[in-house]
């Protein structure tokens, strides 16, 4: 309270009689956890947007066979941007959102470790973004997200070395949110919460920011070998200058796979927290899902090489990596199986979150199997590069982060900004996402058995029928972003009242008013239960008897 | 709503200290953390050197024979200003600033050294930096390298100049001091895992 209140007296002129006004810390350098979570959540949602038009223009040109809507190069540049902003720009931060908002809420600590580096992990974002879409005035980088040399340093230069730095920009923004994380996860809880009295979303930030500690300077160090291969004419990736582009791969994806869990274990902590709300129900298996997210972080840092199958890796390397792609689905079906082993039974509440909610086991579920299948070193080197790969992974991150990531925003909505949502367009929202999304994506496992190559502008007329039915998928995704617009602002400014505690949950964010007050908790909170207590008697308090010893 | 609300926050928190604490230190740890992403940097690149020798034409034969006399003096110089710099975080810890400055001032010159020695053999290479492959991972790694010195060295001079303030730096207080120390330590790890990689390897 008191260094925020300092602040503000210091900047208003004469005396202070007019206080700044509320909203405009929210672009300021404010170093409040709360704020820059809003900051974050707001951001990340704009360059959504920006996201899904460049999405709305690739599948308006595959509406047809030729190459009619844009010119082919631009093609390229939209759907490598679309992928780039989708995830470093959209994905990533929007969970360090929830990340930053919630977990000092959560674990009853008044900010994170360090507001400052906090603030500063921030500001790298938006500059980064607009350094991206500047891109455009030049000729934007053209060789897909993945960049892959030699194809990257054949096209423009300058796009692509902007689509380099902002990429570094965005990763080290990634690191320094890493570092706090963990350092707030790991000491700043009150001392009566013990590592499994935490609720399962703290786990899942934990293991996030472990991988993105440990995976994203790999990246970096690849893009560094890049840039020089771009700009100064060296040979690191180049093969006629006695380079080796494949070692790019593996630097690359060293980053990338552990890149789909950073996006994805947030969700999974996060729909671990939302389900037993609105199923009234203690989660089932605690400790199997959380530290079967600490198994998902370290696994994931070992499969890499199965997005490389076609790239001449020798078999017996194929075999480990096959192998462990598919071990990970164990610890990735133990959630899903906790998940509705935690509804099985309970009294389900089918507002908007919960909706989401389902959505979202139900969605990641089709592609985590489509993940095994390709997994499958003889069945991935069949549909390598076509639209099988797209459909996977938009059922991971669309299906999996976007709705888990909606869930979020209508499970804490209340308690970020004070203000009920409308349950009413909530469900239109979801309805419309839902059939949009698996319109727009479902075919495209056919069109990828089928044969058509992703990242073409032209293909042939016999994939016209299931092309037209994934881009009317598209319109229909694109419409269900208006009901949530217009449901998010004219809530947060006309919305009912929030109480504190909304869902009657259990943990402690829900403690607080809504939305809480400027350092959280006036004083240090005890949590009186687990977090997960749902439904169960008080605990009871009275020394346990020894177990009778049959001799 | 808001009745059952309010009945129900009193099971969940108890109040028990007022709260009037200051924000937890941390900032050793979070270094530490830093420094793990920072040492991935550099194993990524070690990584992709020996990637490159194991299976890259252009490294495939003969590698450019490295004059070792030089490099060896400079690892030397770095090594033992890493046991320099402790004798400064020794001095603070005894209050002794003078002691702290001119230990700190001599890890300076040595790092200072260590760069100018970096110089001098860059200019005196047979090959540039897009000689060949090996060329471009010597210069790039080594280059690297020589940046986080740069860096250290800022911090180290950084430390110097706040240490002229009275009191900035006391036993209790001397986070600046432990932190440069650190980093300066890691650099020099690095660097020594980088002599053995590329010029004895």
């Amino acid at each position: 309270m008191t260094t925020l209140t300092q602040i503000s007296n210091d900047t208003t002129p004469s005396g202070g009689d007019r206080p700044k006004p509320e909203w405009r810390k929210y672009f300021g350098f404010s170093h409040d956890h709360k704020v820059i979570g809003i900051q974050y959540l707001v951001t990340s949602f704009f360059f959504y947007l920006i996201g899904g038009a460049l999405a709305a223009a690739v599948r308006t040109e595959l509406a047809t066979p030729a190459s009619d809507f844009v010119s082919p190069e631009l093609y390229n540049s939209l759907f490598t941007l679309h992928g780039t902003v989708m995830i470093f720009l959209w994905i990533v931060p929007s969970t360090a959102g929830f990340i930053n908002y919630l977990v000092p809420l959560m674990i009853g600590a008044r900010d994170m470790a360090f507001p400052r580096l906090n603030a500063i992990a921030f500001w790298m974002l938006p500059p980064s973004g607009l350094l991206l879409m500047s891109s455009f005035f030049v000729g934007p980088a053209s060789a897909g997200w993945t960049s892959y040399p030699p194809l990257s340093t054949m096209g423009p230069v300058a796009g692509e070395l902007i689509w380099i730095l902002s990429v570094l920009l965005l990763g080290t923004s990634s690191i320094l949110g890493a570092i706090n994380f963990i350092v707030t996860i790991w000491k700043m809880r009150v001392p009566q919460m013990g590592w499994n009295d935490m609720p399962l979303f703290c786990w899942a930030s934990l293991a996030t920011g472990i991988l993105a500690l440990v995976s994203t300077p790999v990246l970096a160090g690849a893009l560094i070998l890049l840039s020089f291969d771009l700009v100064v004419g060296t040979s690191f990736f180049n093969p006629t200058g006695g380079g080796d582009p494949i070692v790019y791969q593996h630097m690359f994806w060293f980053y990338s796979h552990p890149a789909v869990y950073i996006m994805i274990l947030p969700v999974f902590g996060m729909i671990s927290d939302i389900i037993p709300v609105h199923s009234r129900k203690a989660i089932f298996g605690y400790r199997a899902i959380a530290y079967s997210s600490i198994a998902i972080c370290f696994l994931g840092l070992i499969v890499w090489a199965h997005h490389m199958f076609t790239s001449g890796t020798p078999p017996w390397l194929r075999m480990f990596f096959m192998f462990a792609t598919m071990v990970i689905a164990v610890p990735t079906g133990i959630k899903v199986f906790s998940w509705v082993a935690t509804m099985w039974g309970g009294k389900i509440q089918l507002n908007s979150a919960m909706l989401f909610a389902m959505g979202f086991v139900s969605m990641f579920v089709i592609g985590g199997i489509s993940g095994v299948m390709l997994a499958a070193v003889p069945f991935d080197i069949h549909v390598h590069d076509t639209y099988f790969v797209v459909a996977h992974f938009h059922y991971v991150l669309f299906g999996g982060s976007v709705f888990g990531l909606y869930s979020g925003m209508y499970h804490w909505f209340p308690k970020i900004t004070g203000r009920m949502l409308n349950e009413k367009l909530g469900k239109i929202h979801f309805a419309l996402n839902f059939i949009g999304f698996n319109l727009t994506f479902l075919p495209m496992h056919k069109l990828g058995l089928d044969g058509m190559n992703r990242r073409i502008a032209e293909y042939d007329p016999k994939y016209a029928t299931i092309n037209i039915i994934c881009s009317i998928g598209t319109l229909l995704l694109a419409v269900s972003t208006v009901p949530f617009l217009i449901n998010a602002v004219r809530s947060w400014f006309w919305g009912d009242r929030a109480p504190a505690n909304p869902w009657n949950g259990l943990t402690l964010e829900w403690s607080v008013s809504s939305p809480p007050p400027v350092e959280n908790f006036a004083v240090d909170p005890i949590p009186a239960c687990h977090p997960y207590a749902y439904g169960k008697p008080p605990v009871s308090i009275s020394a346990p008897q020894p177990e009778p010893v049959s001799t | 709503m808001t009745t059952t609300t309010s009945t129900h926050l009193t099971t969940t928190t108890i109040a028990t200290t007022e709260h009037q604490h200051p924000h937890p230190d941390h900032r050793i740890l979070g270094l530490y953390m830093f420094l793990i992403a920072e040492g991935m940097i550099f194993v990524g690149l070690f990584v992709a050197y020996f990637t490159f020798r194991a299976v890259a034409p252009g490294m495939q034969g003969d590698l450019p024979k490295l004059e070792l006399m030089l490099p060896g003096i400079n690892t030397i110089i770095l090594v033992s200003s890493s046991f320099v710099m402790n004798r400064g975080q020794s001095a603070i810890k005894k209050n002794d600033t003078k002691g702290l400055q001119f230990w700190f001032g001599l890890t300076a010159l040595m790092g200072a050294t260590f760069l100018v020695g970096q110089m001098y053999e860059y200019f005196h290479l047979e090959f540039g930096l897009k000689s060949s492959l090996f060329a471009s991972t010597f210069y790039v790694l080594t280059g690297f390298h020589g940046l986080h010195v740069c860096f250290g060295l800022i911090l180290t001079l950084g430390v110097l100049w706040r240490s002229r303030t009275p009191e900035h730096y006391s036993e209790h207080s001397h986070f600046g001091v432990e932190a440069a120390e650190i980093y300066w330590h890691f650099v020099d790890v690095i660097w020594i895992l980088l002599f053995v990689i590329l010029y004895l390897l």
